[in-house]
This record gives C-alpha cells, sequence and structure tokens, in this order.
C-alpha cells in the first residue's frame, strides 16, 4: 500500500515539478511570478490532444508539438506583455502576468468550448507487476520522460553555454549583462525551456487522467507554484525536490481520507514550510540590505 | 430612498452601481494593506468570504438583524487578519503574498467541506438587505476613514515601513505591531464588503472567492494606483464597468478585459493616478485661475 502510494504521488510530483522547473527558472533571473505560466501547461495539453485526435499523429510526435507551439507562445508572451515592464514597479509585471492569465484562458474557452475534453487514449492499459506494488505504462512513460527531461535540464543549466549564462544571469542580472552575456536572449531561452517543459507536463497529465479542460492551469499552475516555493524557488534542484514532496504529500493526503481536503493540503504545507524556512527548503537566505 | 431612486435610473444600474460601490470598500481595505502599508496579499478575496459567510450565516440561520450582523462579519475578519498576521506578517514581500495565496485557497477548501457553509452547494436563501443608499454611506464613510488614517501619525508611520522597512524599524516606528494593526484593518473593510455582498447577491458559493476573485481586487487597487484613494475608487469603478461595457462582445469579453491589464501596465506601470497628487493639483489649479482672475 504504502509503495505503491509512493509510485502514485511521484508521477503526479513529476509533472508538478516540470511545471515547476518554469516558475523557478523565470522567477531565478527577473523576479517574476509568471501567473500566466499555468495556461501555457494548458494550451500544450489542448496542442497534445489536438495533434492526437484530429490528426491522428503518435503520441511523442503530439507531446514535441505541444512544447514546439508551447514555446512560441511563451517567448511571444515574455516579448509583448513582460519585457516591455522590465525596469518598472514590481507589481506592474505580475498584474500583465495575471492579464495574460485570463485572456488565454477565454481564447481557449472560446475555442474549445468550457467543457473538459477527454484524451484519447494512446497507450494500451498495460500493468507492470512488481511485487506489490502496481504501475501502469501511462506512469512508466511519465516517470521515464519526465526525468529525462529534467537531467536534461540540469546538463544543460551545468555545461551548456547558455545555461551558464542563466545561472549568470540569475546570480545578479546587471553585471551579467555588463560582462556581455545578451541578457534578453538569456530570459526568450529561459521561458523558451519552461514553456517547453510545461506544455510536455500538460500532455503527460492529459494522457494520465483522459481529462483536459481550459481552467486545469489554474490549480496546477498554483500547485505547481507552491512546489516551487517549497524547494526554495530559484533553484532547479528545489523545484523537483518540492514537485515531488508535493504530488507525494497530495496523493498521501486523500489515501488516508482527507480527499476533500485536497487542494488544501498542497497550501498547508506551503505555508508551514514558509513560516519556518522562508525561503523554501533548498533557497538561499534572503538579504537584507540597509 | 432605493424605490425613489428607481424613478429615475434602472433596476440594472442600480445593481451594478451597488456592486460597485461593494467593491471599492473591499479594494480600500486592500489599499491600506498594499497599497499604504507596503504588504502584498493575495488572499484578499478570503476576508471577503469570512465576512460574507458570517453575515449571511447570522442573518439566515440565527434570525439577527442585519446590520449587527455586517459588523460582526466585519470584525471576525479582521480577528482572522489579525490572527494570521502574527506569523505570516514576518515575511516579507513576494513570499508573503504567496502565503496569503495558499491561506486564500484552504478558506475556500475549509467552506467547501463545512456543514454549515452549505458545501460545495453553496449557501442560499439569503435575505436581500444592501441596498444602494446603504452601499453608498459605507463607501463614503470608508473613503472619510481611510482618509483619517492615511494622514494620521499612524498612516505616516505605515507609510514609512512601506519605503523602507528596516529604516522606519530603526527610527523607532514597531514595524510588526504597525503591519498588524493595518491588516486588521484592511480586512475589516473586506469582511464588511463581504457581509453586503452576500446580501445582494442572496448566494454565496466557496468558488466566488477563489484566488482570481483576489487578483481582481489588486487589479483594481493597481491600475488605479498603489496608495491613492482617489485611484483605488477609480480603478474599481472602470474595472467593475468594464465587462458591463464590453457585454457587447459576449464571449471575448474577458479576452479583452485581460488585453487591457496588460495594455495598461505597459502604458502607465504606475497605475491610473499612482503619484498623482489630486490635492496638489488641485491647488496648483486654483492658483493659476486665482492668478488669472487678479491679472
Amino acid at each position: 500500500m504504502f509503495w505503491q502510494q509512493l509510485i502514485n504521488g511521484i508521477t503526479l510530483g513529476s509533472t508538478y515539478a516540470l511545471i515547476a522547473l518554469g516558475y523557478t527558472m523565470v522567477y531565478g533571473i527577473i523576479q517574476l511570478i509568471n501567473f500566466a505560466h499555468g495556461e501555457i501547461y494548458m494550451i500544450g495539453a489542448f496542442v497534445g490532444v489536438i495533434a492526437v485526435a484530429v490528426f491522428k499523429l503518435n503520441i511523442f510526435i503530439a507531446l514535441f508539438m505541444a512544447m514546439a507551439v508551447c514555446i512560441f507562445i511563451g517567448v511571444t508572451v515574455e516579448r509583448i506583455a513582460y519585457r516591455p515592464l522590465r525596469r518598472s514597479t514590481r507589481l506592474a509585471p505580475l498584474i500583465s502576468a495575471i492579464g495574460v492569465s485570463i485572456f488565454l484562458q477565454t481564447l481557449m474557452t472560446v475555442m474549445a468550448g468550457p467543457q473538459a475534453i477527454g484524451f484519447p487514449q494512446v497507450i494500451d492499459d498495460q500493468l507492470y507487476h512488481l511485487g506489490s506494488v502496481t504501475i501502469s505504462k501511462v506512469q512508466l512513460i511519465i516517470l521515464v520522460l519526465a526525468s529525462t527531461m529534467m537531467i536534461g535540464l540540469q546538463l544543460i543549466v551545468k555545461y551548456v553555454k547558455i545555461g551558464k549564462a542563466m545561472r549568470a544571469a540569475s546570480e545578479d542580472y546587471d553585471t551579467a549583462s555588463l560582462m556581455g552575456i545578451n541578457v534578453n536572449r538569456v530570459i526568450s531561452f529561459t521561458f523558451a525551456i519552461g514553456s517547453a517543459l510545461a506544455a510536455a507536463g500538460g500532455v503527460m497529465v492529459g494522457m494520465y487522467f483522459n481529462s483536459i479542460h481550459p481552467l486545469m492551469g489554474v490549480m496546477a499552475g498554483l500547485k505547481a507554484f507552491c512546489a516551487a516555493v517549497l524547494g526554495g524557488i530559484g533553484s532547479i534542484p528545489g523545484a523537483m525536490l518540492g514537485g515531488l514532496f508535493l504530488g507525494i504529500a497530495e496523493v498521501t493526503g486523500v489515501a488516508i481520507g482527507y480527499g476533500g481536503y485536497r487542494d488544501a493540503i498542497a497550501f498547508t504545507l506551503l505555508i508551514l514550510v514558509l513560516l519556518f524556512k522562508p525561503t523554501g527548503i533548498l533557497g538561499r537566505p534572503i538579504q537584507r540590505k540597509v | 430612498m432605493d424605490s425613489l431612486l428607481t424613478n429615475f435610473i434602472s433596476p440594472y444600474y442600480i445593481k451594478i452601481f451597488t456592486l460597485v460601490g461593494i467593491y471599492i470598500i473591499i479594494a480600500l481595505g486592500l489599499n491600506f494593506i498594499t497599497g499604504v502599508t507596503g504588504q502584498l496579499s493575495f488572499g484578499h478575496a478570503a476576508f471577503v468570504s469570512i465576512g460574507a459567510y458570517t453575515a449571511a450565516i447570522l442573518t439566515a440561520r440565527l434570525q439577527l438583524p442585519f446590520l449587527p450582523s455586517l459588523l460582526v462579519g466585519g470584525l471576525l475578519a479582521a480577528m482572522v487578519g489579525i490572527l494570521l498576521g502574527f506569523p505570516i506578517l514576518r515575511l516579507t514581500g513576494d513570499y508573503l503574498g504567496i502565503a496569503t495565496l495558499g491561506f486564500g485557497e484552504i478558506v475556500i477548501v475549509v467552506f467547501q467541506n463545512l456543514e454549515i457553509t452549505g458545501g460545495t452547494i453553496g449557501l442560499s436563501g439569503i435575505a436581500k438587505e444592501t441596498n444602494m443608499t446603504l452601499v453608498f454611506a459605507l463607501v463614503i464613510f470608508t473613503i472619510w476613514a481611510m482618509y483619517r488614517l492615511q494622514n494620521s501619525r499612524f498612516g505616516r508611520a505605515l507609510m514609512a515601513i512601506r519605503e523602507d522597512e528596516i529604516a522606519a524599524h530603526v527610527m523607532g516606528i514597531n514595524t510588526t505591531s504597525y503591519k498588524i494593526q493595518a491588516f486588521g484593518i484592511g480586512t475589516f473593510f473586506a469582511g464588511i464588503g463581504g457581509g453586503l455582498y452576500a446580501h445582494m447577491i442572496q448566494y454565496l458559493n466557496p468558488t466566488d472567492f477563489g484566488f482570481s476573485r483576489s487578483f481582481e481586487y489588486l487589479t483594481f487597487v493597481v491600475l488605479g494606483g498603489l496608495g491613492s484613494i482617489p485611484g483605488t475608487i477609480l480603478g474599481t469603478t472602470i474595472l467593475t464597468l468594464a465587462p458591463e461595457f464590453l457585454r457587447f462582445v459576449a464571449e471575448y469579453r474577458m479576452m479583452i478585459y485581460g488585453a487591457l491589464m496588460v495594455i495598461m501596465m505597459i502604458f502607465r506601470p504606475r497605475g491610473l493616478l499612482g503619484g498623482v497628487d489630486l490635492g496638489k493639483k488641485f491647488r496648483a489649479f486654483s492658483k493659476k485661475t486665482s492668478q488669472k482672475h487678479a491679472g
């Protein structure tokens, strides 16, 4: 029972982690809580459904399409709604992000209708038994894909030039630009990666729960954001850890009979963690300058 | 008074203007927390819901008169605000915002699971007690109270905290106590607004008070200009009326609303009346005109 819940929790948690990475990377560089990120995830799921159901494409090609479309949307949103506000007050880009979020939600509701859409079953429901634990093929694919992507991201950030530039920009935005880093390009790249991961998360959740709708981004986005903060916002390993932690906590909470409070579990954890360690589990302490 | 008004204005407009009035009370409460004291709150709708449910339960289930219930709703919201403020106001900036957002979502889930609030089905059968006259009387009271608070010693201390918390602390301001008091005052007005809302709409559902509603209130304040009372009133009025005016574009109206928010931020990031001192403008204007008369 415990191991079964753990597997279910990790599956759910890895989708949260994929979305959380987008929040954490963007926050790390421009200190913006990108509230439109949940909508990118939702659009990813929709593109996935269209590719699979309408164009009858293979699920992996659909996944790539969703990622490509979301990269385009993510970068465009940054260009139009956040870049002109780079030097203004802290709240202005936040309000702008909320505007974008409302815009994309309504756009999808108008285009696809407000009701939930079924995600076609693309992967046969084969089950694998490992001792007392049962793991479905969908779960296995999610786990493998999510961990590949996260390892890939970690490698890019550690060893590739643009990844190093990202780290430099998140360390000190102004100094990085003085050192000859094209900060605008780095930010576009950050949005591109974050959006691609969110889109992948969207398609996976669609596969897992077989249902998507235009407002699915709201709660998932908030929880992923919680995951990012739990792990320490700005920290990539923190987002992964936070996502997994949250997924496991939520599944456990439901398993022990608090199903009705499902959506509160994440937020309760969030407040508790913030009270004892205000910058999250792997976060660096805030420096207060006088 | 309201029946007299219906001779001049259609009931539809009365309803819309009443709603604007209620939102102004709520938004001014948030302005006091975020605009004046500089504490980011993403959970304002939760306090509105506490006031709304308290007032509604008191009148509908316990048959108490409306006005005392309204007051109790406001006081309970303030009490929760103060209790939450003790631990949570130690956080600063975005982290405070995130924690209040989390609190707001928890409140909704709790209301969804309680029996007395009607759970997910919601609470109906609330008497219609709110009318435009009462709301506008309370709006005027709120504006007066906010002006008095802002321009008092207390208000100036809050603004000092907003500008630089550490410096304010060094100057001998008890920042924690002041922040908690400001939070309590802001949430009190949220609760009052909630009670008025409940007795106007006559139906309450926990999902009506989600984080998107909290953001809506924050947008009212930011678009008008943080810390500015006339700005908050202007922002609330425009944004509450905007979806009504955009009704002719039906399903696209929220899309336009979202786009408008982005455009407004790009061209006027400090809000419509942010950094504009209306009193100063007015004095300069009257000086100019009097000079013209003299000359």
